[in-house]
Parts: C-alpha cells; sequence; structure tokens
C-alpha cells in the first residue's frame, strides 16, 4: 500500500512537470499546428539560464528564476519573430523541419555556452523528506508539484478568462476573423512563443532542481509527446490530465511490471498507453473535433 | 487635417464620415477587382452597397477594414478617408482601432469558443475595460437569445443565432463605422427581418454609422438613408433609399418586382430600357 502511494506521489510529481511542459507544446500548436521540437532545448536553456543567474551573477533564487524568465521570453519572441514568420504562409510540414533545425542549432549554442557536463541546482528547496502517513516524500518533490500546480492553474486563467487569452484563442480558431476585431495575429503567435519559453524554463528549473542539469533534459522535451496526443494536441486541460495521467502510469508501470519483466517497461508504457487511448479516441482525450453542423 | 468632401457628401451637406475616390483594388497583383470605385458614407446614416454575386461588395468592404491584405490584396490606386484621414495604407488591426469594424461574410464566429468568449474576442480593442460588462449586456438586450447561450460553444450555434452574435461582436468593438457584409446570407425571411429591425436601432440608438452590403435590395433599401449599387467593381447607380426603391431599373433588377426572367445585369436592363425608349 505504502509502496503503491509512494509511486503514485512520485507520479503526480513527474506529471506536473509533464503537464507543464507538454502546455508549451500545445500553446504553439494551437496557435500554429507547428509541434516545436526545440521544446526539450528550451527547457535546457532555461535551466541552464537560471542556473548561470544563480551562481555567475549571485542572485538569490527568486530573481535568478526570474531574470531567466526574462531572457527566455526575449528568446522565445525571438525566434518567432526570425525563424517561424518568415514561414507563414508555407506549409506547416516547413515550420515543422524549420523547428528541428532550430533544435539542432539551439543544442550546438548551448555547448558552446554551457558545456556538456552535467550542471547541478544548490539546495534550494530543504532537503529533508517528509513522511505523509507512511508514505516518505522529498520535499523538492513537494516544492515542484506545487509550483507546477500553481503555474497550470494560473494558464489555464490566462486562457480562460483574460482577453489576451481569449484573443489567442480566437486565432487559433480564424485567424482572419480573429484580425477583423483588431487582433495582431503577429502579436499573438510572438505572445504564444514568448509564453512557451517561459514555462518551459520554469519546467527545466524544476527538472534540473531534482536530475541535474545536462542534455538529457531537452530528452524530456520529446518524452512529453505522448502526453501531448494522449491529451489533444491543441487541448490545454488535455496537456495537464494527460501529464498526470502518463506521470503515474509510467512510474506504476516501473513500480509493479519493470521487475517482472525485467526493466523498461517505465519507458515503454506511456507509447503502449497512449496507442490504447489513441484508438478510442482519435483526436486524443480532450482534442478539439472538427464542429460539423447539420 | 483636412476634411475630405466628396461627391457623395451631397446627399447631406455635411462631410463624410468615410470616402472612397476612386479606389482600385487588386488581388495577387493581377486580378483587378474594384475599377475605380468611390462613394461616400455620412455619419449617422445607413448607407446600403447592393449589387449581385461577384460585383465586389465584400472586397470593398475588405479594402476599407484593411482586411484585404491578409488575402494578398492591396489598394492600387485612388484613396479610402475615415475622419478626414487616409487609412487604405494602415494595417487591420489599426484601422479597428480607429473605430471601423467589419461582420466579415459567412459570420465566421470562433466556433471552439462560447458566446460569451466570442463577445469578449470583440472587445479586444477596448481600452475601457470597466465598460465591457455593461457592453455585454447591451449585447444581450439587442439579442436576448443569446443570453440563454452564453456557455455555448459558438460552433453549435444555429445560423440565426451565429449572425446575431456576429453582429454583437461588432458592437462590443463600439465602432464608429459598422461594415455588415451580408446579414441576411441564408437565413428565413422572418429572421432577417427581425436581424434588420435590430440593425435600425443600433444605429439609432447607439449612433453607429453602418455600411451593409446585401444582395437583396429589398430590405436593405428598407432601413437605408442612401443606397449604391456597384456591378464589375463599380458604383452604377446611386441614390436615396426611396429613389431606389421607386427607380424602375432597380425595381425590375434587384427587387424582383417584375416577372422572373433570365439572369440579366443591371446594365443589360438599363440597355434594353434605352432602346425599347428610341424605338417607342
Ligand atoms: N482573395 C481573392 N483572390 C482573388 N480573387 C478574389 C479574392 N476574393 C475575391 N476575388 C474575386 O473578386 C471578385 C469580387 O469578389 P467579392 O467577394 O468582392 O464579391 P461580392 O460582391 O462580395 O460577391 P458575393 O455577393 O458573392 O459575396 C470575384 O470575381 C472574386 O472571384
Ligand atoms: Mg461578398
Amino acid at each position: 500500500m505504502v509502496f503503491l502511494l509512494q509511486l503514485i506521489v512520485s507520479g503526480l510529481v513527474i506529471g506536473g512537470v509533464y503537464a507543464l511542459v507538454a502546455l508549451g507544446f500545445v500553446l504553439i500548436y494551437k496557435a500554429s499546428d507547428v509541434i516545436n521540437f526545440a521544446q526539450g532545448e528550451f527547457l535546457l536553456i532555461g535551466a541552464h539560464l537560471a542556473l548561470t543567474f544563480l551562481l555567475v551573477f549571485n542572485l538569490p533564487f527568486i530573481p535568478a528564476v526570474l531574470g531567466a524568465l526574462t531572457v527566455a521570453v526575449v528568446l522565445g519572441a525571438a525566434v518567432e519573430r526570425v525563424v517561424l514568420r518568415p514561414l507563414i504562409g508555407e506549409p506547416i510540414i516547413s515550420m515543422i523541419m524549420a523547428t528541428i533545425g532550430l533544435s539542432s542549432a539551439l543544442r550546438g549554442l548551448l555547448q558552446v555556452f554551457w558545456g556538456t557536463e552535467t550542471r547541478t541546482f544548490p539546495n534550494i528547496f530543504p532537503q529533508d523528506a517528509i513522511n505523509l502517513g507512511g508514505v516518505v516524500v522529498s520535499q523538492v518533490y513537494l516544492w515542484s508539484l506545487g509550483i507546477a500546480l500553481v503555474l497550470l492553474a494560473l494558464f489555464s486563467f490566462f486562457f480562460k478568462r483574460s482577453i489576451m487569452g481569449i484573443a489567442m484563442r480566437a486565432t487559433a480558431d480564424d485567424q482572419q476573423a480573429a484580425l477583423s476585431m483588431g487582433i495582431s495575429v503577429k502579436v499573438a503567435f510572438a505572445v504564444t512563443w514568448a509564453l512557451a519559453a517561459a514555462i518551459s524554463t520554469v519546467g527545466g528549473v524544476l527538472l534540473g532542481n531534482i536530475n541535474g542539469v545536462n542534455i538529457s533534459l531537452a530528452h524530456f522535451g520529446l518524452k512529453v509527446l505522448p502526453v501531448v496526443i494522449l491529451g489533444g494536441l491543441d487541448s490545454i486541460p488535455g496537456a495537464i490530465v494527460g501529464g498526470f495521467i502518463i506521470g503515474i502510469l509510467e512510474n506504476l508501470a516501473g513500480g509493479y511490471l519493470d521487475p517482472l519483466l525485467g526493466g523498461g517497461v517505465k519507458e515503454v508504457a506511456p507509447f503502449i498507453i497512449l496507442v490504447l487511448i489513441l484508438m478510442l479516441k482519435p483526436y486524443g482525450l480532450f482534442g478539439k473535433q472538427v464542429i460539423e453542423r447539420v | 487635417m483636412t476634411r475630405v468632401w466628396s461627391r457623395g457628401a451631397h446627399h447631406t451637406g455635411r462631410p463624410s464620415m468615410l470616402t472612397l475616390n476612386n479606389v482600385e483594388v487588386m488581388y495577387d497583383n493581377v486580378i483587378l477587382v474594384l475599377k475605380g470605385m468611390s462613394m461616400a458614407v455620412p455619419q449617422g446614416k445607413i448607407v446600403a452597397l447592393l449589387g449581385s454575386n461577384g460585383a465586389g461588395k465584400s472586397t470593398t468592404l475588405k479594402a476599407i477594414s484593411g482586411l484585404l491584405k491578409a488575402e494578398d490584396g492591396a489598394v492600387t490606386d485612388g484613396d479610402i478617408n475615415f475622419e478626414g484621414q487616409r487609412i487604405d495604407n494602415q494595417s487591420a488591426d489599426a484601422i479597428v482601432r480607429r473605430g471601423i469594424f467589419q461582420v466579415m461574410e459567412g459570420r465566421r464566429v470562433f466556433e471552439h469558443l462560447t458566446t460569451e468568449e466570442n463577445l469578449l474576442a470583440g472587445s479586444y480593442i477596448r481600452r475601457d475595460r470597466q465598460n465591457i460588462k455593461r457592453d455585454l449586456s447591451l449585447v444581450y438586450d439587442y439579442f436576448p437569445q443569446l443570453m440563454k447561450l452564453q456557455k455555448r460553444t459558438a460552433g453549435y450555434l444555429s445560423g440565426g443565432e451565429q449572425q446575431m452574435l456576429a453582429i454583437g461582436r461588432g458592437l462590443m468593438a463600439r465602432p464608429k463605422l459598422l461594415l455588415l457584409d451580408e446579414p441576411s446570407l441564408g437565413l428565413s425571411p422572418l429572421l432577417v427581418r427581425e436581424i434588420f429591425e435590430i440593425i435600425r436601432r443600433i444605429n439609432q440608438e447607439e449612433k453607429t454609422t453602418i455600411l451593409l452590403v446585401e444582395q437583396s435590395a429589398t430590405m436593405a433599401l428598407g432601413i437605408a438613408d442612401y443606397g449604391y449599387i456597384m456591378e464589375n467593381g463599380k458604383i452604377v447607380l446611386e441614390g436615396t433609399a426611396e429613389k431606389l426603391r421607386d427607380n424602375e431599373d432597380v425595381k425590375e433588377f434587384y427587387l424582383g418586382l417584375t416577372e422572373v426572367g433570365k439572369k440579366k445585369s443591371y446594365r443589360e436592363v438599363k440597355h434594353y430600357k434605352r432602346r425599347k425608349r428610341w424605338l417607342s
């Protein structure tokens, strides 16, 4: 029982981070039908930036993260402006190819600036584990989960209630109609990329705190793909629910099946779940269906 | 700024809010669609722009609102002035901010947003956010049906409800000039009458100037003060709504008051009449 709870709790934590990263994907996909293959690099850059502000500029944690966020937002908007905007109107596949190119380019730059060594965060969150009715959880995990949840709530609120959030969803629905309301598609796209970069930075910092900062962070960006497809590529609630489902199921599979089958199930589990769900719901759990009225 | 007086202003004796002078529009740098289009919309009035399929009515509205640029179209000659300033070289969002709002043909509601979110999207350019709640209830006053559909996904509304939503969305921007592109499209005659009545009320109660594009002239001339008839990219006839309603040619071709004949253009009707007069 305790073992089960233990697995669920770590599943929730990792699921929260999955959800954040998935949200970054979804934002961009929703706005422009583009799958951003450079999402993983955004995570890694975010983590490195925060570390740099923390260790090189000796800022306290919160200002360091705010600094990293600021740079990430500028970077995200710049990527949109320089890489994606010239391709507006070209086939979607060209844009997707561009993000693959971007991914390699960013990875190269990352190595130039920060090398390939694993960098570790100084202890930011309290380290001692706490005992929740028999389940022992490290506080880093709880903090990560808490921060992820707060951010997810903020984003949901932003898209549901704020005028900019509504404008961005409107643009995703019908660009020309959005333009007729005075919504600048350029602004909406720039904000999308800036937000995706910001949210990836937070994801990168949280994960980096748990696992250290190295290239595996960038791979995490792609591991999230099943989450997004599961939730429905264009659904914000889908990204959140999908993140938690995959996080928990992956941990359960790892905990119970790995010992029986000799390992590896944890890594495959998300993809198996994905295939099963897509067979039942081709648009993902929450994906936008094409509305047809008769 | 110089006030622009143009030929269209003569019917009011006041400077017009909007004027088009010999506007030429091309799509994709080759397809010439507007060929010297001139018209004027005086402040506070309802002006109808009539014409058959492909005459260039929607293109005219898009030239005014700047949406043309999103379709690879451009004003290649002439000018468009709004409140004394040239707008044909401005971006669509800048033009909305100036107070011109186009309700596009075919309703174009945001299908995956709710009714209320659609209305809020219409208020995007507003700076006075504190008045948005009040204006939402204003829209629900004009369109009571929308009230109970607030949380409904707009894609599932009926055609009539979507048209009301599209106009309501325009109201939320509080424009000075509302451009309506075929609000009667695909609606039952009863519903068209209802919507036209609301358009008339909006004009009177909100003091919103309206440029109304329609194919069916009867209803449009019923609420308009002045009308233009366009064909093949330019205006071929204009006059007060009353005069146009009484005009024999308009009656015959646009109001369908004579027996149903083969499709003729307004010009052909005119030629035919002239010839008849010559002969008799
Ligand atoms: N984006 C475009 N690219 C090229 N040609 C276009 C474009 N939009 C319209 N046209 C052409 O311009 C002409 C006028 O079209 P427009 O839509 O303005 O007509 P309309 O008077 O609104 O017709 P309807 O009553 O059918 O809506 C048509 O011949 C049309 O084919
Ligand atoms: Mg049209």
